[in-house]
């Protein structure tokens, strides 16, 4: 922006620009290693599923990257509203400033390219490298691992207030707790048999509502032992603060064991629960309370 | 001009309480109430059975659309018409003059709607802040102690609700009602009468809403999904038809404020001399025209779900639940910029009068704001990322959602032009409109986050995305509101603010704000999900620190009330006509304004904001012009 000579001489003028440039490049500099390296690894989700990194990843990047542009703003509006306030008492106009073109273009673009790109980079996470990120896909995903096949089918039913999991390769037991296998790939389908649930796996980086009539798919691959905590995101009602359990993952041969075992005691059960489907329609709809 | 100030004989002082008021309307609204109640309980005998219920609704239903139709005849909106039907002659004016009994009838004068718009939305508001400071008591332990789950809920949803009523009309009722007018040199609005139903259905939907803790409380939080909804006790009857007025009160408002600014503006004031505050309303009003319809359509399904026993969103019998929540964000995304263009166009409006510079980047800001406008309307599904419906379109979502920071950041590039070599001054309405700034920044851009899918899927429905929407919706909005009413108030009531208790007020809310809401985007990311009573025992550090400042952060707002109280009633101060030397022609008529604003219609002769242009010309002339100057 330039200063009309009739209201300041040049040699008056400080170097404004010179200033922020300094205090922004120092600021940042100090902030993204900051957040790359001492937050970064905080960050959630963790690492404990391929999702859940790729989700971590992009929580550190979109910080990082957003870290300077935050200094940049707040810079600017800091050093403007010091450095150009009014020092007497008497109201005095200012440069009458309208605009200035080539800046406007400069915002414009480099905005459109910043936002452009995190969503190219964003849809690509989603739909090319992750696998629809952990998030519910619906009935019919578009982003499929090429191992699919091979995947350990795990039903996840929310009812007010709890979730159960059925698993159809293992004579559709129905279990209170899940534990998965470590190191394999997980499909998992979210319904719901009575109002609209979120089947949130905080460290598995899996979140998918589960809607009543609906079969709403999400792909997860397991990595690293450990327990997960399981909410639920989306307000079911009274207790849904309530719908709270912890899972795990563990090595394939405890998986084996520990579903053999869960076969065994829910044998009795089985014959009791509806037939396994995608979708399950429960009684007509009751009014609660 | 007419004379208003006609003789007329002397009544005694009760008398005010008799004729078409506020006083007859409450008691026309609960008589029809319970004539409505009856009326259900007779002809849908049976239909408790049908829903599996306890309750009537259809009883509830008819008892508010009765009391509804009793409030507004009350209040004498049925009185023209039915003078029209008698062939009586046609007139726009109902009640302008008279002393303090006018602010409580139906006032067709738009400054009477401005002043009932600021108190009747700011007594709901600050109802809504106190079941917030409730709900803190409750999060000061990780289990439940302070009130049951379901009256947690209630108050969570009723806070919510409350909020989102209220705060769509929080700068569009009081200051667009009341400036829009005068700053385009019009006389009246474009339908008087329109305009003060938009008021009067707010006060109504807002005692509708309140009397749901009388029928079990609303279950659903402010987004009344179904089938949470459609199950919930008949507390959520009184969601629905509160939401409904409200609804209908948006879009009518929208269709006001918008044939009032393409029509009504005065000669010589072409688009690029609009005031921007009057941009912000206009692309606001486009919105709640849009938007709002959509949400009645919703409502309404939810309403016959709940009361004939259809099954729009049942999926047991055929119905989806994703139908309510795609019309549901249709209206919800316009809705949240519904809450935010109004505050763009006040601090845009306010930041060049204390910067004495005119506004950087005019054309920017427009194009901001109609991009923003635009850009609205396709981006509602980023609320249903992980809700498994087209999960293909997700990255056109993505990328919509995104771009929508691109008008956005045009507002910021003009508040950073204009403060550039300004001579600021640091008046309360400045500071609140830099804060603006600040919190929306952080608002917006919290949003990104969101907005890209792989960081949504854990940030999703937790505590993140409240306090990204608080950044912005308190931070943003209610921050640029109080701008407005340090900035504004001494032209609509005659007085000055008290200044020292104002910086009190700023510097505790701009604090607290801040102490509050910044430690909830680590609660989301920690796994807290919103709308919960109980959380996480490792959490409640951190919650009883978010506690302590929301209760600073409610005490500033009594500050600000008892600035309000000794301003307006003890100290009287009186302002000076134009106490901030503004170009704004708002600033140019007396204080008080007078009924029909401008002796003569005003020629405009320049922009609001030529601050330091030389030879430029007064903004208006006010006085009589022989000829009608030419558009430019």
């Amino acid at each position: 922006m330039t200063v009309p000579r009739t209201t300041v001489g040049p040699a008056q003028v400080p170097r404004h620009w010179l200033r922020m440039v300094v205090i922004w490049a120092v600021l940042s500099a100090v902030a993204v290693p900051l957040i790359v390296l001492v937050l970064g690894p905080h960050l959630p989700p963790g690492r404990m599923t391929a999702e859940a990194g790729s989700q971590r990843d992009a929580n550190t990047v979109m910080t990082a990257l957003l870290a300077p542009i935050v200094v940049a703003v707040l810079v600017f509006f800091v050093y403007a509203i010091v450095v150009f306030r009014e020092r007497g008492t008497a109201i005095v106009d200012g440069p009458p400033l309208r605009g200035h073109v080539p800046m406007q273009t400069a915002w414009v673009v480099f905005t459109s390219v910043i936002v452009i790109a995190l969503a190219a980079w964003g849809s690509y996470t989603l739909i090319v490298s992750s696998h629809g990120a952990g998030g519910g896909q619906g009935p019919d995903p578009v982003a499929v691992p090429s191992h699919r096949s091979q995947d350990l089918v795990v039903q996840v039913i929310g009812q007010q207030w709890n979730w159960t999991y059925r698993f159809p390769k293992y004579d559709d037991v129905e279990t209170d707790h899940l534990e998965l296998p470590d190191n394999s790939p997980i499909e998992l389908h979210v319904t719901s048999l009575d109002v609209t649930h979120s089947f949130w796996a905080y460290q598995l980086g899996v979140k998918a509502d589960a809607v009543p009539g609906a079969d709403n798919v999400a792909f997860v691959h397991t990595r690293n032992d450990g327990t997960f905590n399981i909410r639920c995101a989306e307000l079911c009602g009274l207790w849904h603060g309530h719908m709270y359990q912890t899972g795990d993952v563990v090595s394939p041969a405890a998986f084996k064991s520990w579903i053999s075992s869960q076969q065994t005691a829910e044998a009795p059960n089985l014959r009791y629960l509806p037939p396994f489907g995608r979708t399950y329609y429960p009684a007509p709809f009751r009014r609660a309370g | 001009m007419t004379t208003y100030a006609a003789a007329r004989p002397l009544r005694p002082a009760w008398r005010g309480f008799f004729g078409f008021n506020m006083f007859t309307a409450l008691a026309l609204g609960a008589g029809g109430w319970f004539l409505g109640a009856y009326i259900g309980g007779q002809i849908a005998v049976g239909n408790d059975y049908l829903l599996g219920t306890d309750q009537n609704d259809v009883g509830i239903l008819l008892g508010y659309l009765f009391g509804l139709i009793g409030w507004l005849g009350g209040l004498g909106f049925f009185n023209y018409p039915i003078s029209r039907l008698l062939g009586r002659p046609a007139t726009v004016r109902e009640k302008e003059t008279g002393g303090w009994a006018r602010y409580f009838t139906l006032c067709t004068d738009h400054k009477v709607v401005g002043i009932q718009y600021f108190f009747g939305v700011g007594i709901f508001f600050f109802i809504g802040g106190l079941n917030a400071m409730l709900m803190r008591t409750e999060l000061l332990r990780p289990v439940e102690h302070a009130w049951p789950a379901g009256q947690y809920l209630s108050l969570m949803s009723l806070h919510g609700t409350m909020m989102i009523m209220m705060t769509s009309a929080f700068i569009l009722g009081p200051f667009g009602n009341y400036f829009v007018p005068i700053m385009i040199g019009a006389r009246r609005m474009a339908f008087p009468r329109i305009e003060s139903l938009t008021f009067w259905l707010v006060p109504a939907a807002g005692l509708i809403l309140l009397s749901a803790i009388a029928f079990g409380g609303i279950p659903t939080g402010w987004t009344g999904y179904a089938p949470l909804g459609t199950e919930g006790r008949s507390g959520m009857d009184a969601y629905i038809f509160a939401f409904l007025l409200i609804g209908l009160s948006l879009t009518l408002t929208g269709i006001n404020l918008l044939t009032t600014i393409l029509t009504m503006r005065a000669p010589g004031l072409t688009w690029t001399r609009l005031p921007i505050f009057v941009w912000g309303v206009l692309s606001t009003s486009i919105l709640m025209a849009l938007a709002a319809p959509v949400l009645i359509a919703a409502l309404l399904m939810e309403l016959m779900d709940r009361a004939a026993n259809t099954s729009f969103y049942l999926a047991s019998s055929g119905g989806s639940p994703y139908l309510y929540e795609n019309l549901f964000w249709f209206f919800g995304h316009p809705e949240v910029y519904i809450l935010a263009l109004p505050g763009f166009g006040i601090v845009l409006e306010i930041l060049p009068v204390f910067a004495r510079k005119p506004l950087w980047g005019y054309r920017l800001a427009v194009a901001g704001m109609l991009g923003v406008t635009f850009l609205s309307f396709m981006v509602w599904q980023h609320h249903l990322f992980v809700s498994g419906i087209n999960g293909g379109l997700r990255p056109f979502y993505m990328l919509t959602t995104e771009l929508i920071s691109i008008p956005t950041g045009f507002i910021f590039l003009n508040a950073m032009g204009t403060l550039w070599h300004g001579r600021i001054r640091f008046t309360v309405p400045m500071l609140f409109a830099l804060a603006f700034f600040f919190n929306f920044l952080i608002g917006g851009l919290s949003g990104i986050f969101l907005s890209d899918v792989p960081s949504d899927v854990t940030t999703h429905g937790s505590y993140f995305v409240m306090a990204h929407f608080h950044y912005t919706i308190m931070g943003g909005l209610v921050f640029a509101f109080f701008a407005a009413v340090y900035y504004w108030l001494p032209k609509m009531t005659g007085v000055i603010l008290n200044e020292r208790l104002g910086r009190i007020h700023f510097w505790l809310m701009f604090v607290f704000f801040n102490l509050t809401f910044f430690p909830l985007f680590a609660a989301g990311f920690l796994d807290m999900p919103r709308r919960v009573s109980t959380y996480a025992p490792s959490l409640q550090t951190l919650n009883d620190f978010v506690s302590a400042s929301a209760f600073v952060l409610g005490f500033s707002m009594l500050i600000f009330i008892g600035n309000l109280i000794w301003s307006l009633v003890f100290a009287r101060i009186p302002a000076a006509e134009n106490p901030w030397a503004s170009r704004g022609l708002e600033w140019q008529v007396p204080t008080p304004v007078p009924v029909d604003n401008f002796e003569h219609i005003p020629v405009i002769n320049s922009g609001p904001y030529e601050y330091g242009v030389e030879g430029a010309p007064p903004t208006a002339t006010l006085g009589p012009v022989a000829v009608p100057a030419a558009g430019r």
